[in-house]
């Protein structure tokens, strides 16, 4: 009775999988998004099913995370991830197919505090010192964080405010400090706190930091996939651009 | 046996209340020297009376030892301020300190003269080999002897007893009786002994108090070579009385 | 790295000692109480294991920042914020571990029974008296394993400490948000080595405890 019943269940399950790919010829495809994209990857994925009929199925974590688990078999078929780095180890480790490696979106670095004009224009906050605790992402894991110290240094205030600095281990940790009020001032994602009307910010110019280039690719799960060949395709269009660029980052 | 278990005075004591839903209305008198039995059927309230004396349940009433008052309206001492030694149903020993432990615990902590010394109780007892060893190791009339000298060792002024040998089978009950006899002649405070046992107490009591439904029995006190003086009328109504409550009389 | 295994352990010593402090009491209250209401303060003690380490991480960090109305109280005593301190971070890991003290603890009063402290009052023990010399040496497993569960929780403890205490070194950079940091920025070699040694130590760490209760047990016999 047992068996026969999961027979049956099999049969429905082949027969629904038949019948939904003939319809359209739609296709499911794994995507790992780093956590910091969560918002704009969401939208892009209604648009490209809008537009292609195929589904994007999104997993949000850590980068290093993914990568981990990428390097130990993990069936994403395309990662977009909140850095360059771990992208092109995974194609020099041969995870990723060769050549299919580009920038989706260039990030822009913010100071910023929940208090009204303490992160104005030029950040002399950090030169006059009236702060207690500064937040930031781990330097040597997200690039968000190696762009903070860059920035500090060039403004020649890092060593004055070392002592007080703390690291989140993600850029939306490092956001967390400063939302709870937990340090008084952080180097945060301008995507982050663009619809947060108050607090005070400033907007860091590209020309203090290396470019925090966030890199797609597609894995070797997804080399043979339409699906998967389509979503990345789609992530250069015009649409998803104008998406990215919405949310707070810079797109080729 | 050279030491004596000398006391002050006798116990009167009255309780009355309801405790878990038995009512409880003891009015009793236990005199100065000698043991006094209290017998009868199960549920009858003995333990009870046993832990109000010993202030470990509270109840309303009254009590009074030799010249003290442990209790009245406005008194009630907590039980570690009653010189009393309780021997317990099961032994209840602490099991994390040696039978040397379990002696001097109560007798480290008495801030009466010490009348009952260490090696008297040892050698009454005979606990002599047993004072290195870990309860966890003794068998039950052992165990149970050790509970009796951690009692004396506290140099109380009264002994309560709830049915120390009903836990033991017969072969240490009859180890530990003789132990209970030498007890007996060598004790000068008041001591109370519950048990259903007509035997036991033909040996061991002076007295014999009766209970039944939460009272004691009016005219249940009886000591033995007063027997006689009574009217047929009373022994017949102590008889019938000691025979509901399961013990058979000795009269 | 000798920095971060020391202030680890540092951090797991001293919760675990002020931890069994706080949860001794609460333990023998909740062993000794009878009315229903009893089971508010066992939910509450629980708690802090249904909820994910960034959860409970994440409302610690409000509750210690600056703003929040706790630390207000701490103000006038010189004390402004607990976040991304060492203090903080004991703080967080005593609420974080509290079940892991509290329960074994009371399970171990519980099982004690009401008996030996009623023993110890007819010996004229106070009731403090006896809780010291009888109680606590009778449930001295329960303290143990209570002992045992806080500090190997604490070392692995992660969630918390990487929310609240910003990975500050020497004061707040604990070996698993070192080794959370490695993984990310793919050390993996440093990773490895550091894991493995984290894993030696404490299995060395618990066989000793677990010995050490075996003997406590053999000496009376």
């Amino acid at each position: 009775m047992i068996i026969r019943r999961r027979n049956l269940l099999g049969v429905a399950v082949l027969v629904a999988l038949v019948s939904g790919a003939g319809a359209s010829w739609a296709a499911d495809t794994q995507v790992a998004v780093a956590a910091n994209f969560t918002d704009p990857a969401k939208e892009i994925a209604t648009a490209f099913k809008a537009q292609t009929g195929h589904t994007a199925s999104l997993t949000f974590g850590s980068s290093g995370e993914f990568y981990a688990q990428i390097a130990h078999g993990a069936p994403y078929e395309v990662f977009l991830s909140a850095d360059a780095d771990r992208p092109r180890k995974a194609e020099q480790d041969g995870l990723g197919v060769a050549g299919s490696r580009f920038t989706y979106a260039v990030g822009r670095l913010a100071l910023y505090s929940t208090t009204p004009g303490l992160a104005v224009d030029g950040g002399a906050v950090l030169a006059n010192g009236k702060f207690e605790k500064l937040a930031i992402a781990d330097p040597a894991a997200a690039p968000y964080g190696a762009a903070a110290v860059q920035t500090m240094k060039k403004l020649g205030v890092y060593d004055r405010v070392r002592g007080r600095i703390v690291t989140g281990t993600s850029i939306s940790q490092t956001y967390q400090f400063v939302q709870t009020g937990a340090a008084e001032l952080g180097f945060v994602a301008w995507s982050q706190v663009i619809t947060q009307a108050a607090g005070s910010r400033w907007l860091v110019p590209s020309r203090e930091h290396d470019p925090i280039e966030q890199q797609a690719i597609l894995l070797q799960a997804g080399a043979r996939s339409p699906a998967a060949k389509a979503f990345l395709a789609f992530l250069k269009s015009p649409a998803a651009v104008a998406i990215i660029r919405k949310y707070g980052y810079e797109a080729r | 046996m050279s030491a004596t278990f000398a006391g002050k005075g006798g116990v009167t004591g009255r309780f009355a209340g309801t405790v878990g839903g038995f009512a409880l209305d003891a009015d009793f008198r236990l005199e100065p020297r000698g043991i006094t039995a209290l017998s009868g059927p199960s549920g009858a309230g003995k333990t009870t009376l046993l832990r109000c004396i010993a202030g470990l349940t509270r109840l309303s009433g009254r009590l009074v030892v030799g010249d003290e008052i442990w209790q009245d309206e406005r008194t009630f001492l907590a039980p570690h301020r009653r010189p009393v030694g309780v021997v317990f149903q099961e032994p209840s020993l602490l099991s994390h300190l040696s039978v040397r432990g379990n002696l001097l615990y109560g007798a480290r902590r008495s801030t009466a003269k010490a009348e009952i010394g260490l090696d008297d109780t040892v050698d009454l007892l005979g606990l002599g080999p047993l004072l290195g060893r870990a309860p966890a190791n003794l068998s039950g009339g052992e165990r149970q002897r050790v509970a009796l000298g951690r009692a004396l060792l506290s140099q109380p002024r009264l002994l309560l007893m709830d049915e120390p040998l009903s836990s033991l089978d017969a072969g240490a009950k009859a180890e530990i009786l003789p132990y209970l006899e030498r007890l007996h002649r060598a004790l000068e405070i008041p001591a109370l002994y519950i048990s259903h046992d007509a035997g036991e107490i033909a040996r061991l009591a002076d007295h014999v108090l009766l209970m039944d439904a939460g009272k004691v029995s009016p005219g249940g006190a009886v000591e033995r070579g007063e027997l006689a003086a009574l009217s047929a009328e009373q022994r017949d109504g102590l008889a019938l009385a000691a025979l509901r409550a399961g013990l058979a009389p000795q009269l | 790295m000798a920095e971060v295994i020391w202030t680890t352990l540092r951090l797991a010593g001293v919760t675990t000692v002020l931890l069994l402090l706080v949860a001794t009491p609460i333990a023998w209250w909740l062993a000794r109480q009878r009315s229903w209401w009893k089971e508010v303060v066992t939910a509450l003690t629980t708690l802090p294991i249904i909820l994910p380490p960034s959860v409970l991480g994440f409302y610690l960090l409000i509750a210690i920042a600056p703003q929040s109305p706790l630390m207000g109280l701490l103000h006038p005593f010189g004390i402004r914020t607990l976040a991304f301190t060492f203090e903080g971070l004991v703080i967080g890991s005593m609420v974080y571990s509290l079940p892991f003290a509290v329960q074994p603890i009371r399970n171990a009063f519980e099982a004690m029974g009401a008996r030996p402290m009623e023993v110890a009052a007819t010996l004229r023990a106070s009731p403090l008296d006896a809780f010291f010399t009888v109680a606590m040496p009778l449930a001295r497993r329960g303290f143990l394993g209570a002992a045992v569960q806080v500090f190997a929780h604490t070392v692995g403890e992660f969630g918390v400490v990487l929310m609240i205490g910003g990975g500050v070194p020497g004061k707040t950079e604990v070996i698993s948000v070192r080794m959370y940091r490695l993984v990310e920025s793919l050390q993996y070699g440093d990773a490895h080595r550091l894991a493995a040694g984290v894993v030696v130590f404490s299995f060395a760490g618990l066989l000793a405890a677990l010995l050490i209760e075996r003997r406590a047990d053999r000496k009376l016999r």
